[in-house]
């Protein structure tokens, strides 16, 4: 309720009556006044029966309570009779408890004796009883309970041996104990005898405690007969192999390694883990104990290498023979990792071995090999595709633009293959650094394999033999580019091309393929770059030097073969400066495939084309002859000589149509200068080599980088030819070109 | 004054052929024939002197024709004799022929100075002693002089022969003593050949376009051949002079190459220096660790040959004792490329006197005389 501090609420602590009724006298009318009065009244009638109820009510409990407590007093007074009563009570019964206790105390240590002598009996019995029990087990061959048992008693019947009673038990037992051993040792060297079984007779001579000097030896001799029976299978398979004509009843590598793994290693391991068991883990308590162990120890560290040498020696042979054809290299690898796998599982069992790394360096050898035998692959395919881009360039219509673009479509298929067989290997070769192969992510393993076996000993070295091949069909009179001097334009294309992008690409393939964490190596090797280049230009040499020879052949023919005194005045061009022209144009179509234009000297095109005034000149003064010193006639050309660099016949080429076309015309008119110096002329015949020089300096401008250079070649030719004339008298230059043209 | 530097000189005419004169071991002579349609052709005798580097000419005219091969009579030093080509009276034929001819004496005492030209009408002639000619009259295209002189023979070439004949020089005379054809498969033209120094001259070295064979002239049988060891045309050989089974051979593929005649199935070794074809190629007699070689490409080179030299590579123990330094060891391969020709080299000679001499000429009528690098003939000597 809420206490206001108005002293006009009936209801407030600070009430106050007189301001009340001022406040009621001088606020309400009479009437109301009162109703106000009867209606306080009222309230104060009820507030004094209220009062006067709870004043009742109160007073009825009072009376009540005091009833109660009456009650209690008198209760009280009765239970404290009953506990008296209740203590008298046990203190009878305690009496009694002694009394009966003292009365037993006599037959209890005699019930003790009792039993203690029924167990001793109970021992004796079995003691007698032990011989035929044991007689009994080693009947049934049932060898633990027999070795238990005796194992139980054999310190009693040592500690009362001297006994009458217990000798003969002792000797009885000592007997079947001895034929018990001699059948577990037959039992143990039985060849059937499973390891688990063998364990069970070691633990059973362990306890009959056999020296354990010669149970390791035993056990090791039996284990060992049942290894080499593993690899002498191993062998057998082996040499199925490598037998030709027995390798396809041999087993593939990967069952020849799980052979390995799943029969020999598994045994060795179970050999292992027994013997150890049996002879090394055993709680060391003492000195002595522990050299045995050690002993022990190294009894099975030197048996088991023995093994393993002769496992390795097999396993290494028949990985080793493996080849790209027999198996895939997934096959391979997979049969590599179990290989390697199984060996790990060795190496923990027996801690001082290492056969893993054993395993992991025949791990190594094989891919190392495998990248050999890849490479060789590689290099047959790249022979083959040499035979059949032969043939394919062989089979030459006659017709130029047949043949448009049968170049350029064979260094095409070239690449192609040069492409496809990398990348079918470096696929095949993946296997080896497959994230789920084990030693793949050894990182010497995957650093040497990438770097060294797959890419220098592999990628590289292909590149290199396929230079050497290309560079092989270089050598001088070597005649295995008979009828393919193509091939050898084609193989320049193609080695320009590798030293211009296959490497790399082929290159960054291998690195993205296999990549290795060290940065600088994986660019082409320069040295290899350098190498395509320059077999790419012996090549381009080579093509020139041929493409030159058989120009040469059909000019020398034609300058020896005829008689040039005593020919007739010239009418035509000779056939075969037109041939010439011919099988020039034809070449110049052929390089124009792989190679581009090239540049040219431009000076002086459009004079050379309509004549030659220079040649004129000299040979007009040749003509005149009179002065005593015949060397000044051919001071012109000897000044030009001066002037103009060496002509380097057979020198390098630029890969270029115009080069490649201007070293084989260089090649083709040194020959005709040469041969023309060593015949002797007629007038006509002078006038048409005149005629010749002529035509072919109209038509073989087209094809050089550099017209001066036929100009000044034909030149000499012409003035040779003019000194070595009985006659020199030249035919005028209007009959010249007539003749030219109309021919 | 430096050794090294090359002593140049111009012959006046164009000219195919040069030869040491052999038999002179005293000065440095060379001979050379002059090629020309036009004028009297002519026998130059050459003297080099050492010590000046001057070069001394002499001139003889050879009336005959124009000379396509000379050869120097290895013991007699004023005999030559060349091949020349005979023009018929109306130039519609021409005819290969040989002579043998004497150098006149007088001449010799009292030299012109050299770059005078001497008048045609005093210049003294060959004196002509005998003609090779044949009763068929078939070309000759060289004459080869047995290197010593104990039985009076002398060799000529036909294109698909050899004759051998006997001469008295006294007489002089010419018998006809055996015909030796050179046959093979196909087009046989001879083109050259060399009387081998060994075997008690037994043997003839004969060069054709594509094979090089050896022709024992006891019985006429061939004692080896090698085939076709320069691809299109063999231009040249030369012997060893001082390793009975050496011979090297130069052609069209631009290469000289050195067999051993014993076994001719592949070449000791490939020189493939020039860049045209190799026209003359030369062992030095003396120390055959040198090679020369010519060609069309206007060089000429000296090789090192030191591996298949006669000389042993590991120096015997002669040695004096106060020289502790093993032998320095001439490497294989190019010692100098001489580039002082404009035109092509056909011929080029070591001289006969002096063993680090050698001339070359070329077609134009540019006459070098170049030495052996001091280095190198220290090197070979010490």
């Amino acid at each position: 309720m809420a206490h206001s501090n108005n002293p006009l609420d009936l209801n407030g602590t600070s009430f106050d009556p007189d301001q009340y009724l001022r406040k009621v006298l001088t606020e309400e009318a009479l009437p109301d006044l009162i109703e106000h009065e009867i209606e306080m009244q009222q309230q104060i009638k009820s507030l004094d029966s209220d009062m006067q109820t709870l004043v009742y009510e109160n007073y009825n409990k009072f009376i009540t309570a005091t009833d109660t407590i009456r009650q209690m007093k008198q209760d009280f007074g009765e239970m404290e009779q009953e506990m008296e009563k209740l203590a008298s009570n046990m203190a009878a019964i305690n009496q009694f408890s002694a009394k009966v206790n003292s009365s037993l105390a006599p037959n209890r240590t005699r019930i003790r004796n009792l039993s203690e002598t029924h167990s001793i009996l109970k021992r004796l019995q079995f003691l007698y009883e032990l011989p035929a029990r044991l007689k009994k087990c080693l009947d049934d061959e049932n060898y633990r309970p027999a070795v238990l048992a005796y194992c139980k008693v054999r310190s009693v019947l040592e500690s009362y041996r001297h006994l009458t009673a217990f000798q003969q038990i002792d000797k009885d037992c000592l007997q079947i104990m001895d034929t018990l051993k001699k059948a577990l040792y037959q039992k143990f060297r039985r060849k059937s005898t499973t390891t688990r079984e063998l364990a069970e007779c070691i633990e059973l001579f362990t306890m009959l405690q056999e020296p354990a000097e010669i149970l390791c030896q035993e056990f090791l001799a039996h284990a060992e007969i049942r290894l080499l029976d593993d690899l002498q299978m191993l062998d057998e398979q082996l040499a199925l192999w490598i037998d030709a004509s027995t390798r396809e009843q041999a087993a593939d590598i990967r069952t020849f390694v799980d052979m390995g793994s799943n029969g020999f290693l598994s045994n060795v391991c179970l050999v292992v883990a027994s013997y150890n068991d049996m002879f090394v883990c055993r709680v060391e308590t003492n000195v002595h104990e522990e050299e045995q162990n050690e002993v022990a120890k190294r009894k099975l560290t030197g048996f088991v290498s023995n093994l393993m040498e002769r496992y390795f020696s097999s396993a290494k042979q028949r990985i080793l023979l493996e080849t790209v054809m027999s198996s895939t290299c997934e096959i391979y690898v997979r049969a590599l990792d179990r290989f390697s796998r199984r060996l790990q599982a060795i190496d923990r069992l027996i801690t001082e071995t290492d056969y893993s790394r054993v395993g992991f360096r025949m791990v190594q050898e094989a891919a190392a090999l495998r990248c050999k035998l890849y490479l060789q692959h590689l290099n047959s395919q790249f022979q083959r595709t040499l035979t059949e881009a032969r043939e394919m360039i062989a089979v030459k219509p006659t017709a130029i633009d047949v043949n448009q673009k049968l170049l350029l479509a064979c260094v095409q298929k070239i690449h192609a293959k040069l492409m496809e067989r990398v990348k079918g290997a470096q696929a095949d070769l993946k296997a080896f650094v497959q994230p789920d192969v084990m030693f793949a992510s050894n990182q010497t393993f995957h650093e040497h394999f990438c770097k060294v076996d797959v890419r220098e000993n592999m990628v590289v070295a292909h590149f290199n033999d396929m230079l050497t091949i290309c560079e092989e069909l270089c050598q001088h009179g070597v005649d295995k580019t008979a009828g393919s001097t193509l091939l050898l334009l084609v193989l320049s294309r193609h080695c320009l091309d590798m030293n211009q992008s296959s490497m790399n690409y082929v290159m960054t393939l291998t690195r993205e393929q296999f990549a290795t964490n060290e940065r600088n190596v994986h660019g082409v090797p320069p040295v290899l770059l350098q190498r395509a280049k320059d077999t790419a230009q012996k090549l381009v040499n080579h093509f020139v030097y041929q493409e030159g020879l058989s120009i040469s052949q059909m000019i020398r023919k034609s300058v020896e073969t005829r008689d040039w005194l005593n020919t007739t005045e010239p009418r035509n061009v000779r056939a075969v400066m037109k041939r010439v022209v011919e099988e020039l144009t034809a070449t110049d179509a052929q390089v124009g495939q792989l190679f581009e234009e090239g540049t040219r000297k431009e000076a002086g095109s459009s004079s050379s084309r309509r004549t030659r005034p220079s040649v004129a000149k000299s040979v007009s003064r040749s003509a005149k002859w009179t002065n005593y010193s015949p060397v000044d006639t051919s001071l012109l050309s000897n000044i030009q000589k001066l002037f103009s660099e060496r002509i380097e016949i057979f020198g390098n080429v630029d890969f270029s149509k115009v080069s490649i076309l201007t070293g084989v015309i260089k090649i083709g008119l040194k020959t005709l200068l040469e041969c023309v110096r060593l015949r002797t002329f007629g007038k006509f015949g002078l006038q048409q080599l005149q005629v010749d020089a002529y035509y072919l300096q109209q038509y073989l401008w087209r094809f050089v980088s550099d017209e001066n250079l036929v100009t000044i070649l034909l030149e000499e030719i012409v003035s040779s030819a003019a000194q070595r004339c009985l006659e020199p008298v030249l035919m005028e230059q209007s009959v010249v070109e007539a003749i030219c043209d109309r021919g | 004054m430096d050794e090294d530097i090359p002593v140049i000189y111009g012959i006046d005419f164009q000219a195919r052929c040069l030869v040491a004169q052999a038999a002179e071991t005293d000065a440095i002579r060379f001979l050379i024939g002059t090629q020309s349609l036009k004028h009297e052709n002519q026998v130059q005798l050459i003297d080099f002197d050492e010590d000046t580097n001057v070069i001394f000419r002499t001139v003889y005219l050879h009336s005959s024709g124009e000379i396509w091969n000379l050869s120097s009579c290895p013991f007699d030093a004023q005999l030559l004799a060349t091949c020349y080509n005979e023009v018929s009276e109306d130039k519609s034929k021409l005819s290969s022929r040989a002579s043998l001819w004497r150098l006149p004496e007088s001449s010799s005492t009292e030299r012109p100075p050299s770059d005078e030209p001497q008048n045609p009408v005093t210049i003294p002639k060959l004196e002509k002693l005998l003609d090779f000619r044949e009763a068929d009259n078939t070309d000759v295209v060289g004459v080869i002089f047995e290197p010593v002189s104990s039985r009076n023979q002398i060799l000529t070439l036909k294109l698909n022969g050899l004759t051998l004949w006997d001469i008295d020089s006294a007489l002089p005379s010419l018998n006809v003593k055996a015909n030796i054809p050179v046959e093979g498969k196909g087009h046989i033209r001879v083109v050259g050949a060399k009387w081998s120094p060994h075997h008690s001259n037994s043997v003839i070295g004969v060069c054709t376009e594509t094979s090089v064979r050896g022709i024992d002239l006891r019985d006429n049988k061939i004692s080896f051949t090698i085939d076709n060891p320069h691809g299109y045309m063999t231009r040249q050989l030369d012997f060893n002079q001082n390793k009975p089974y050496d011979v090297a051979t130069c052609g069209d593929d631009c290469t000289v190459k050195l067999w051993d005649t014993r076994n001719t199935s592949s070449s000791l070794r490939v020189l493939a220096d020039h860049s045209h074809w190799v026209w003359c190629v030369k062992y030095n007699p003396f120390h055959d660790q040198l090679i020369l070689s010519s060609s069309s490409d206007s060089r000429v080179i000296l090789a090192s040959i030191a591996s298949l030299s006669s000389e042993p590579i590991v120096h015997s123990l002669e040695d004096e004792p106060g020289s502790q330094d093993p032998k320095e060891i001439l490497p294989d391969g190019v010692i100098n490329t001489y580039e002082e020709h404009e035109d092509s080299v056909y011929a080029l000679d070591w001289s006969a006197a002096d063993p680090w001499t050698f001339a070359s000429l070329s077609y134009d009528g540019r006459l070098v005389i170049n030495r052996v690098p001091r280095s190198v003939k220290y090197k070979i000597l010490l």
